[in-house]
C-alpha cells in the first residue's frame, strides 16, 4: 500500500472512531475527544491530499463492498487538491470546534450531532477520492446527509432552523437527482461506471448527450456551490448551523459542487463547446456581483458571511469558465493561468471563510447575537479574535497584503491579455468579465469594512456586546491556525506551484501555470509578475517605521472625548450602525437590490406639525428567491391540493383507480 | 545598496517632499482664480510642521485601528511611491508592483482610513466612511478597465514595461483607445484622490464631506500623517496619470544624468497637471453624493470603450 491509501485509511477509521467516541463518551469528555478525532482525520485526510498532489497516485476496487457495483476508489492530483483543502479546514474547525461546543452536552455538543461531525469529513474526504459513478454518488449523498443533520443540531433553538432545514433538504436532494440523471445517462452512454471508462469513451458522445450531461450535472453542482440562481438554501443553512459547521460546510463542502463540475467538464467530458464556458462564465458573473450585493447590505454577521461565499464561488466558476474557453480557443497559456486562479482561490476561500465563520462563532458565542446592528467594541473586549477576523476580512475584501488578492490577481491576468486573438467573443467578454471582478473586488471591500468596522470597533450598541469576553484558548488557536494558512498563501502561494502543475497537465492545459522563486509570482506565458512576499513586507514595514518616528519626533497621545458638538457625551444610538453604513451602495443599486422600506411617523395630538415618533422599517428581502422560487413553490403547494382530493380515503375509490391503471397498462400492452 | 534602488529611494523622498509643495500650488492657484491671495507654496509643510507638534488626542472609545490607520496609509503611499516608475523605468520593484497591486494597495489605504473613521465611534467618522467606500467601490471597475486598456499594448501589467514602451515607441500612446483610457483614469483620479466634483478637500460642511468626515478626530502627528499621505496620494495619482499617457522624459536606464532630468520633467508635468485641476476646481462644483455613481458609471463607459477600442485596432 502506498502512502495515499495508509493516511486516506487512517482517516476514514480515525472519523468512524469520533463518531464513536461522541456517541459514548460522557458529556464532559466528547467535545475534546471528537475534535481531536476530527483534527487527526483532517490531518490524515491532509496527507493524503499532500502525498497525491505531490504525484503519487492510487487505485483500488472493492467489488464485494457494496452490491452491484463495488466501491471504487481512485485518487490523482485533482482529487488531492481537493483532500487537502478539506483535511485541512478539518483540522482548523476540529480545534475550534472543542471550545466551541463546550461541555454543556446539549445543542451542537449533543451525543448525536457531535457523532455526526466526524462522519461528514469522512464523507467529504470520501468524495474527491470515489473513482465510479456509484461510489461518487453514494459519497455525495453521505456527504448531505450528514450535512443536512448537522444544519438541524439546533432545531430546538428557534424556528429559522426548521426553515433552513427544510429549504437545505429539498435544494441538496433536487440537485442530487439531477446529478444522479446526469451521471447515469453518461454511464449509459458510454456503457461503463467506472471513471476510467467514462474517460475513455467520452470522445465518441454525441453533442446532445454531453450538452446534456454538462447541462444536468452543472445544475446539480452550482447548486451545492452556492452559485446563483440555485443559492437560497445557502444564506439560511450557514446562518442557521452551528459556526463550526457553517465553517467546515462555507469552506470545505461548498467547494466540492466546484470539484464535481471541474471532475465531469473539464476531465471526464474532456472540455466542450464555447457555449457551455459561456454559460458558466455568466452564471460565475452573475454569482459575484449578487452575491457580494447581498452582502454588502446584509446585516447578520452570517448571513453576510454566506452571500459573501456565493461570491467567491462565482470568483472560482468565472475562473473556470476562462480555463475552458480560452483552451477551446487554443490559448493554453491563458488557460492555464485562469485555472491556477480558480484552484488557488479555492484553496484561499477555504482559508480566510473557515476563519471568518469561526470568528462569527466566536462572537455569536460571546455576545448571542449575529446582527452587527447590535454589536460593536469588540476589539477592546475580545482583541484576539479581531486580530485574527482582521487577517480574514483582509483576505475576504481581496485586498493586498491579504491572500484572496493573489487569486484575484491571477484571475485578472487571465482575463487582461487574451484579447488580441480571441475573436469577437472573448474581446467583449474579457473586458465584461475584469469589470465583474473589479466591482465584486470593490463592493467586497466596503463589505467587509463594514463588517469589522460595525461588528468590532468603536462603542457596543448592546448589553450584550459589552458585556462580551474574549473566547477559550482552543477557539483562538483553530481560527489561529487558518490565520496562519492564509498568511502562508499570501505570502509565498508559489507553494502551490507543483500542485498546480500536475492538475493543469491532468487536465490538458498549459502546464506549469504557475512559477517563480518563492519570492515573486510569474506566470508561464505572460509577462506580468509580482512579489506578494515584497508587498506584505513593505505594508507592514512602513507601517511600522512611520508609526515608531511619528512616536519618537511626536508628544504621546492623550485620551479625550470624541468631538460632540458640544452636546454631551456620545452615545451607542449615535454611531452608524451596518444598515446606515450599507445605506448609499443600498441606494446605487436599488433596482437589483428592490429594498422595501416603511418610514411610519406618529404626530403629536396637539398638532399635525409636532412629531412624536418616526419608525423606519427595512427589509431585503432575496430578489431571486421571491421571483423565481416563490412561485413555483406556491404551483407545487396548489398542486398538491389539487391532488389531495383525489385521495378522500374511500376505498372504492381507490380501487376504481386501481383497475384504471390495470386496464389503461393492458391497453397500452395490446396496443403496442 | 544598488543603483536601482538608491533611484527608488531618491523617487520616494521626491514625492514626499513635493506631495504638500503641490497642494499648496493647487491652492495658490485657485487663490489667484478667485481673486484671493491665498497661501504661500510651502504653506502646507508649515501646517505639517505645526501639527507635529501639537499633542495628538484620540477619541474615548477608539482603538488600534484608528492609531494605526495613519501608518498604513502612509505605507501604501510610500510603497507605491517607491514601485511606480515616475523617474526611471527599471525600479527595482517594477516585477514586484504592478498596476493591479497599486490600485490595491490605494483600496488598502482608503479602508485603513474607513476603518478609522468607524472605530471613532462618531457619526461624522461613520458617515464619511460610509461615503468613501461607496464611492471607491464605483470606482474600481474603472481603474481596472483602465488597467486593461494600458496593458493590452504591452501585453503586461507592470508599470515599467507600460512606461518603457511608451518611451520607445510613441505613436501607440497616441491613439483613440490611449485617450478614451486616459479620460476614464482622469475621473477615476479626481474620485480617488478626493477631488471636486466628487468630494471638496475645502470643506468641513457635514452634508457634503467625505475624506474630512473621516479624519475629523485626528489630530497632531496622526493628522500630519493623514494629510501628508492623502497629499503624496493626490501626487501619485496625478503622477501615473501623466507618466502613463505622457510618458515623455522618463528615464529608461539607471543614469544619473537622465534621471535627474526625469525628475525636471516629473515635476514640470505635476506642475501643468496641479494647475490644470486647480482651474478646473474654480469651474466645478461639488455633485450630490448621489450624482457621483452617475459620473463613475460615465466613466465606466468610457473605460470599456478604450477597451475594445484598442483591441478592434490591434
Amino acid at each position: 500500500m502506498n502512502r495515499v491509501a495508509v493516511a486516506l485509511c487512517a482517516a476514514l477509521a480515525l472519523a468512524g472512531l469520533g463518531a464513536s467516541a461522541g456517541l459514548v463518551l460522557p458529556a464532559r469528555w466528547r467535545s475534546a475527544a471528537v475534535g481531536a478525532a476530527t483534527v487527526a482525520a483532517g490531518v490524515a485526510g491532509a496527507v493524503a491530499g499532500a502525498a497525491a498532489v505531490s504525484g503519487t497516485g492510487w487505485q483500488v476496487r472493492v467489488a464485494g463492498l457494496l452490491p452491484l457495483a463495488g466501491v471504487t476508489l481512485a485518487v490523482d492530483a485533482l482529487a488531492g487538491w481537493f483532500l487537502l483543502l478539506v483535511g485541512g479546514v478539518a483540522a482548523v474547525v476540529g480545534v475550534y470546534t472543542v471550545g466551541y461546543t463546550g461541555r454543556t452536552g446539549r445543542g451542537p455538543a449533543a451525543r448525536g450531532a457531535l457523532a455526526l461531525l466526524p462522519l461528514f469529513v469522512a464523507a467529504m474526504l470520501l468524495v474527491p477520492v470515489a473513482g465510479s459513478v456509484s461510489t461518487f454518488l453514494l459519497a455525495w449523498e453521505l456527504m448531505a446527509v450528514t450535512s443536512l443533520l448537522l444544519v438541524l443540531s439546533e432545531h430546538r433553538h428557534s424556528p429559522a432552523v426548521r426553515t433552513a432545514g427544510l429549504w437545505y433538504a429539498a435544494m441538496t436532494q433536487a440537485g442530487f437527482v439531477v446529478i444522479l440523471l446526469g451521471l447515469a445517462w453518461l454511464a449509459a452512454a458510454v456503457g461503463g461506471e467506472s471513471f476510467a471508462a467514462v474517460r475513455a469513451g467520452a470522445a465518441e458522445l454525441s453533442p446532445l448527450v454531453s450538452s446534456g450531461v454538462f447541462l444536468l450535472c452543472m445544475a446539480g453542482f452550482a447548486s451545492k456551490a452556492g452559485a446563483v440562481p440555485l443559492h437560497p438554501w445557502l444564506p439560511r443553512a450557514h446562518a442557521e448551523a452551528p459556526s463550526h459547521v457553517s465553517a467546515l460546510m462555507s469552506a470545505a463542502m461548498v467547494k466540492l459542487g466546484v470539484y464535481g463540475i471541474v471532475r465531469v467538464a473539464f476531465d471526464l467530458l474532456g472540455g466542450g463547446p464555447r457555449w457551455w464556458w459561456l454559460l458558466l462564465g455568466a452564471v460565475g458573473a452573475v454569482s459575484a456581483l449578487y452575491g457580494i450585493l447581498q452582502a454588502a447590505v446584509a446585516t447578520d454577521l452570517k448571513r453576510l458571511l454566506a452571500f459573501s461565499t456565493s461570491e467567491n464561488i462565482g470568483l472560482i466558476l468565472l475562473g473556470l469558465a476562462a480555463a475552458g474557453l480560452l483552451a477551446a480557443a487554443g490559448q493554453l497559456a491563458g488557460a492555464g493561468a485562469a485555472l491556477a486562479a480558480a484552484f488557488l482561490h479555492t484553496a484561499n476561500h477555504a482559508g480566510f471563510k473557515a476563519l471568518l465563520f469561526c470568528g462569527a462563532g466566536s462572537v455569536l458565542h460571546a455576545t448571542g447575537t449575529r446582527d452587527l446592528d447590535q454589536l460593536g467594541g469588540l476589539s477592546r473586549r475580545m482583541p484576539v479574535t479581531t486580530g485574527l477576523v482582521t487577517v480574514g476580512a483582509l483576505g475576504a475584501a481581496a485586498l493586498p497584503p491579504g491572500n484572496g488578492f493573489v487569486s484575484e490577481w491571477l484571475l485578472l491576468q487571465a482575463l487582461l491579455h487574451q484579447v488580441p486573438a480571441g475573436g469577437t467573443v472573448l474581446t467583449i467578454a474579457a473586458p465584461v468579465a475584469v469589470a465583474v471582478v473589479a466591482l465584486t473586488a470593490g463592493v467586497g471591500v466596503a463589505t467587509f469594512v463594514k463588517a469589522l468596522g460595525t461588528g468590532f470597533l468603536a462603542r457596543p450598541r448592546s448589553a450584550a456586546a459589552a458585556a462580551a469576553i474574549e473566547s477559550p484558548p482552543t477557539m483562538l488557536a483553530g481560527m489561529g491556525l487558518a490565520a496562519a494558512v492564509c498568511t502562508g498563501l499570501a505570502v509565498v502561494p508559489t507553494v502551490a506551484a507543483p500542485a498546480l502543475d500536475r492538475i493543469a497537465t491532468g487536465l490538458r492545459v498549459e502546464s506549469a501555470p504557475l512559477h517563480g522563486s518563492g519570492i515573486d509570482l510569474r506566470l508561464a506565458g505572460i509577462a506580468s509578475s509580482i512579489s506578494p512576499l515584497w508587498i506584505a513586507v513593505g505594508v507592514v514595514g512602513i507601517a511600522v517605521g512611520f508609526a515608531a518616528v511619528a512616536r519618537a519626533a511626536g508628544r504621546p497621545r492623550r485620551r479625550a472625548r470624541a468631538w460632540d458638538c458640544g452636546d454631551g457625551p456620545l452615545t451607542a444610538r449615535m454611531e452608524y450602525t451596518a444598515t446606515s453604513f450599507a445605506e448609499p451602495l443600498q441606494r446605487v443599486f436599488e433596482d437589483v437590490l428592490a429594498p422595501e422600506q416603511d418610514v411610519d411617523v406618529t404626530h403629536s395630538a396637539e398638532s399635525a406639525y409636532l412629531v412624536r415618533a418616526v419608525e423606519y422599517r427595512r427589509r431585503l428581502p432575496d430578489r431571486v428567491e421571491s421571483r423565481l422560487y416563490r412561485p413555483v413553490i406556491v404551483a407545487a403547494d396548489a398542486v398538491g391540493r389539487a391532488a389531495c382530493r383525489l385521495a378522500t380515503g374511500s376505498v372504492h375509490r381507490y380501487l376504481a383507480y386501481m383497475l384504471t391503471a390495470l386496464v389503461a397498462v393492458l391497453v397500452a400492452g395490446v396496443l403496442r | 545598496m544598488s543603483a536601482a534602488w538608491i533611484m527608488a529611494v531618491a523617487q520616494a523622498v521626491l514625492v514626499a517632499a513635493v506631495a504638500p509643495l503641490l497642494v499648496g500650488f493647487t491652492r495658490a492657484v485657485r487663490a489667484r482664480l478667485e481673486g484671493r491671495a491665498g497661501g504661500r507654496l510651502v504653506q502646507p509643510w508649515r501646517d505639517l510642521g505645526k501639527q507635529l507638534r501639537k499633542e495628538p488626542l484620540i477619541p474615548a472609545d477608539a482603538g488600534m485601528f484608528f492609531t494605526a490607520a495613519p501608518a498604513v496609509l502612509m505605507a501604501t503611499s510610500v510603497l507605491v511611491a517607491t514601485a511606480a516608475p515616475y523617474l526611471s523605468t527599471r525600479g527595482p520593484l517594477s516585477a514586484g508592483v504592478d498596476l493591479i497591486v497599486v490600485v490595491g494597495l490605494l483600496l488598502l489605504g482608503t479602508a485603513a482610513l474607513a476603518l478609522a473613521g468607524l472605530d471613532t465611534g462618531t457619526a461624522f467618522g461613520g458617515m464619511g466612511a460610509s461615503r468613501e467606500m461607496t464611492i471607491a467601490a464605483l470606482v474600481e471597475p474603472t481603474l481596472l478597465l483602465s488597467v486593461f486598456a494600458l496593458s493590452t499594448r504591452v501585453g503586461s501589467t507592470n508599470l515599467g514595461a507600460i512606461v518603457a514602451a511608451g518611451v520607445s515607441d510613441q505613436a501607440r500612446i497616441l491613439t483613440p483607445a490611449s485617450a478614451l483610457a486616459a479620460a476614464a483614469l482622469a475621473i477615476a483620479t479626481l474620485a480617488e484622490a478626493g477631488r471636486l466634483p466628487v468630494d471638496n478637500p475645502a470643506t468641513h460642511l457635514e452634508l457634503t464631506m467625505v475624506h474630512e468626515a473621516m479624519v475629523l478626530e485626528y489630530s497632531g502627528r496622526d493628522l500630519a500623517l493623514v494629510e501628508w499621505a492623502s497629499a503624496m496620494r493626490l501626487t501619485i495619482l496625478l503622477g501615473l496619470l501623466a507618466n502613463l499617457f505622457v510618458p515623455w522624459g522618463v528615464a529608461t536606464s539607471l543614469h544619473p544624468g537622465s534621471v535627474a532630468l526625469a525628475a525636471v520633467v516629473f515635476l514640470g508635468k505635476l506642475g501643468v497637471l496641479g494647475g490644470l485641476l486647480a482651474v478646473g476646481e474654480v469651474f466645478a462644483a461639488k455633485l450630490r453624493l448621489f450624482r457621483v455613481p452617475e459620473l463613475l458609471a460615465g466613466s465606466f463607459v468610457l473605460g470599456l470603450l478604450a477597451v475594445i477600442t484598442s483591441a478592434v485596432l490591434a
